[in-house]
C-alpha cells in the first residue's frame, strides 16, 4: 500500500518559502484569530473541547492531555503556573527545536489558549541552553505579541491577563523530566520528586498547581480550539487522535521530520516510502522508534496476537515493518511511541557499540539521586565500553541484563526505566552479536564503520 | 571585586524580575555572569549568592551539576560535537576526530594556540541533519571531515584577522 500523503498541521509552515518568524507574517497567514475567539468563550468549554480531542501528550509519557487539566487542585485557591516543556533532549527528537525556530507564534497562541482555558496568569517555557538562538526567537515572539495585546495585562481587552517567560537551561537531559523540571525552575539542582502522592497539578511550581506540556501538545491545543474537539478526534485512529510529527534520524536515505495523521501510516511506510529506504547496499537491521530509551526493534522479528480495536478483539500478524505509527500500536510491539524520535540503523553498525553509545549518554544524565539508576547506569556503561575497547566476554550479555533488570522500577522517576529499557532489549533481541562479539572483534579487525563508543 | 557591565547588571535585574520567588532566578543569572565573564570565578558564586539571598553552595552545587556551566576558562571559541548515538553513526566522533587534529588538542582542553576549546556533548536535537556541531551559539548541520576542516580554516583565518572584528 502506498504511504499516504503527510497531514501537515503543526509544521504546515516549516520550511515555506517566504514564511518569516514575525507577527506580521503569523497575523496575514491567520494567526491569532483562534484565540479570538478562544476568548468570548468560557474557559471550561475550552477545557472540555480539549477532553473530547482525545489528544494525547506529546512529549514521551502519552498521557491524555484534558485529564491532565481537569486534575488540577483549584481549592486551595493558590494560582496555578503553566510550564511549557521546551527542553526537548530526549536523543532523536528535534521537531520543538523546528516550531520554535520558525514559527514561534503558533506556540504562543497554543500557550495563550491553554493559559486562558485553565485560568493560569504565569507561563514559563523552559528551553534547553544548547537552544540560545531559540530563546532570543521566543523573546522576541512574546514581546511581539504583548505589544499587540495577545499576552500581557489586557489580552484582547478582556480584562484578563498572562504573562509568558523564557527560562533556559544549562544542559542537563534530566529537567525534561517534569518535576526535575520544577526543581531546576525553583533555582535548585534538577532532582525529579517522589510522586506519587503529590503530581504538579497539586502541588507543582511553588508548591502551586501546575499543569506541564510539551511544546507541540501546545500547538495540537490551538488547533482544538480552531477545529474542536470532536472534529480534532476524527483525525487519526480511535483514541490515537491528530497529527503526530516523526523525526527521522540514521540510516535512510531522506532523514527528517514527517507530519501525519496518527496511525495511518505505518514504520515500513515511513522508512521505505517517505525516507527513500535504506542507504545504497545497505540493508535495515534495527530501529529505535520513539526516542532513545524507547525498546529497539528488530527488522525480521514478528509480533503476533490479539488486540483491542475499540469494543472488538482483533488478530494481528506484524514484521517490523507493518506496525502501525501510534501510541497504542507500538506499546503492543513491546515498545513505545515516546517523543516520536525514530532511530535507524543498518547492516553496517554493531549493536554491541550502539548500546555503548547508549549507556554513555545515560550514565551522563543520571542525575544521581537513587542508586540503582547511578550506580547501574555506569556498571552498564563500564561493562559495554570494556566489551568496545577491552576484553568482550561471552557473558557480558546476561551480566548487563541482571544490572537492567535491577533498575526498572526501583527509582523515584521514568529514567530508571529509560536508562534500562535499551540494555534490557538491545541484549533480548541481539544476545547472539554479543556473545559473539569478542570472536567479531577479532575477525573483522578495524572495521569501516564509524566509531560509536 | 566583579566587574560586570552594566548591561549585564540591569539584565541581571531584569531576570530577577520575572519570578515571584527570587532564588528562580539563579540560572539566567549565571547565564549573565558566565556570558560576561567567560566563566563561574568564587568570587561570582558569592556575588550570585548575596544578590538572591542564597548560600554560596546554593550556587556552587549548580554550577558543579550543570554541564553548561564552567570554573576553568576556555578557548575563543568553543568547539562542541555531538556525541549521541544518531549523530556516532554518521560519523560524529570521526569529525571530533578531524577538530581535534586541525587544532592539536584534546578534547575538554584549551588548545595549544588558545583559538578553540572541543568538547563533546550530548543530543543537540538535530538528529536529522548529523553529525552536528555547535559552534559558540550557532548550530552547524551533517558536518563531515570535510566540513570540519573548512570551519577550522575559517576560524583560524578569523583569529588572525585584526582585532575588534569577529
Ligand atoms: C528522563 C525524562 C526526560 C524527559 N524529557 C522530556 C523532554 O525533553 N521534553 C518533553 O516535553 N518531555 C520530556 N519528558 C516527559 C515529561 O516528564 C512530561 O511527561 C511531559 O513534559 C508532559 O507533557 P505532555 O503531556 O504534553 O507530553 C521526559 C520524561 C523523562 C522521564
Ligand atoms: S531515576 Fe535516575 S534520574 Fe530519576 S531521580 Fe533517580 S537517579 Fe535521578
Ligand atoms: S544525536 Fe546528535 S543531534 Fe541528536
Amino acid at each position: 500500500m502506498p504511504a499516504p500523503e503527510q497531514y501537515r498541521m503543526i509544521f504546515r509552515h516549516i520550511d515555506e518559502p517566504g514564511y518569516s518568524n514575525d507577527l506580521a507574517c503569523y497575523v496575514r497567514n491567520g494567526g491569532y484569530e483562534v484565540l479570538r475567539r478562544a476568548v468570548k468563550r468560557r474557559p471550561e468549554e475550552l477545557v472540555d473541547e480539549v477532553k473530547r480531542s482525545g489528544l494525547l501528550g506529546r512529549g514521551g509519557a502519552g498521557f491524555p492531555c484534558g485529564v491532565k487539566w481537569t486534575l488540577l487542585d483549584r481549592r486551595s485557591g493558590k494560582p496555578v503556573y503553566l510550564i511549557v516543556n521546551a527542553d526537548e533532549s530526549e536523543p532523536g527528537t528535534f521537531k520543538d527545536r523546528y516550531i520554535i525556530h520558525q514559527d514561534p507564534h503558533q506556540l504562543i497562541e497554543g500557550i495563550m489558549i491553554t493559559c486562558f482555558a485553565n485560568k493560569v496568569e504565569r507561563a514559563f517555557i523552559y528551553i534547553r541552553g544548547e537552544f540560545p538562538q531559540g530563546a532570543r526567537i521566543l523573546e522576541k515572539a512574546i514581546a511581539e505579541a504583548r505589544a499587540a495585546n495577545f499576552a500581557g495585562p489586557d489580552i484582547l481587552g478582556t480584562g484578563y491577563g498572562c504573562e509568558i517567560y523564557v527560562h533556559r537551561g544549562a544542559g542537563a537531559y534530566i529537567c525534561g523530566e517534569e518535576t526535575g523540571l520544577i526543581e531546576s525552575l525553583e533555582g535548585k539542582r534538577p532532582y525529579p520528586r517522589i510522586k506519587p502522592p503529590y503530581y504538579p497539578a497539586v502541588l507543582g511550581l511553588y508548591q502551586c498547581p501546575t499543569i506541564v506540556n510539551n511544546v507541540e501538545t501546545l500547538c495540537h491545543v490551538k488547533h482544538i480550539a480552531d477545529m474542536g474537539g470532536e472534529a480534532f478526534s476524527k483525525i487519526g485512529t480511535l483514541n490515537n487522535t491528530g497529527t503526530r510529527i516523526y523525526c527521522v534520524s540514521g540510516h535512510v536515505q531522506r532523514p527528517g521530520y514527517y507530519e501525519f495523521a496518527l496511525g495511518k501510516i505505518t514504520l515500513g511506510q515511513l522508512l521505505y516510502e517517505v525516507c527513500g529506504g535504506p542507504l545504497p547496499g545497505r540493508k535495515f537491521k534495527a530501529v529505535i522508534p520513539g526516542g532513545s530509551s524507547a525498546k529497539v526493534l528488530r527488522f525480521g522479528e514478528r509480533f503476533r496476537g490479539k488486540r483491542k480495536v475499540g469494543v472488538e478483539m482483533v488478530e494481528y500478524d506484524w514484521g517490523v515493518e507493518d506496525i502501525p505509527l501510534d501510541f497504542a500500536s507500538l506499546a503492543t510491539a513491546g515498545s513505545m511511541g515516546g517523543s516520536g524520535g525514530v532511530i535507524v540503523m543498518d547492516d553496517s553498525v554493531s549493536m554491541v557499540e550502539a548500546l555503548g553509545n547508549i549507556n554513555a549518554f545515560y550514565a551522563h544524565e543520571s542525575c544521581g539521586q537513587c542508586t540503582p539508576c547511578r550506580e547501574g547506569s555506569l556498571w552498564m556503561k563500564k561493562i559495554t565500553a570494556r566489551m568496545v575497547h577491552g576484553e568482550a566476554r561471552a557473558e557480558d550479555g546476561a551480566l548487563l541484563k541482571s544490572v537492567a533488570d535491577q533498575i526498572a522500577g526501583r527509582t523515584i522517576c521514568a529514567f530508571g526505566e529509560a536508562c534500562a529499557w535499551p540494555t534490557q532489549s538491545f541484549v533480548a533481541k541481539f544476545g547472539d552479536e554479543f556473545k559473539a562479539y569478542a570472536q567479531a572483534k577479532k575477525e573483522t579487525g578495524a572495521r569501516e564503520a564509524p566509531e560509536l563508543v | 571585586m566583579m566587574n560586570l557591565k552594566p548591561e549585564t547588571l540591569s539584565r541581571i535585574d531584569e531576570a530577577v524580575a520575572h519570578y515571584p520567588v527570587k532564588r528562580s532566578a539563579v540560572l539566567p543569572v549565571m547565564h549573565l555572569v558566565q556570558e560576561d565573564q567567560g566563566l563561574i570565578s568564587d568570587e561570582a558564586i558569592e556575588w550570585i549568592a548575596a544578590k538572591l539571598g542564597l548560600q554560596p553552595i546554593n550556587v556552587y552545587e549548580l554550577v558543579s551539576f550543570y554541564p553548561m556551566f564552567r570554573r576553568k576558562p576556555i578557548g575563543r571559541r568553543h568547539i562542541k560535537v555531538c556525541r549521541t548515538l544518531s549523530c556516532a553513526i554518521m560519523g560524529g566522533y570521526r569529525t571530533c576526530a578531524e577538530f581535534q587534529r586541525q587544532f592539536g588538542t584534546k578534547l575538554g582542553e584549551v588548545s595549544p594556540d588558545g583559538a578553540v576549546t572541543i568538547e563533546f556533548v550530548e543530543c543537540l536535537a538535530s538528529c536529522g541533519t548529523a553529525p552536528v556541531v555547535m559552534i559558540d551559539e550557532e548550530l552547524h548541520e551533517k558536518v563531515d571531515p570535510a566540513k570540519a576542516r573548512a570551519l577550522s580554516e575559517k576560524i583560524k583565518a578569523e583569529a588572525g584577522a585584526p582585532a575588534g572584528k569577529p
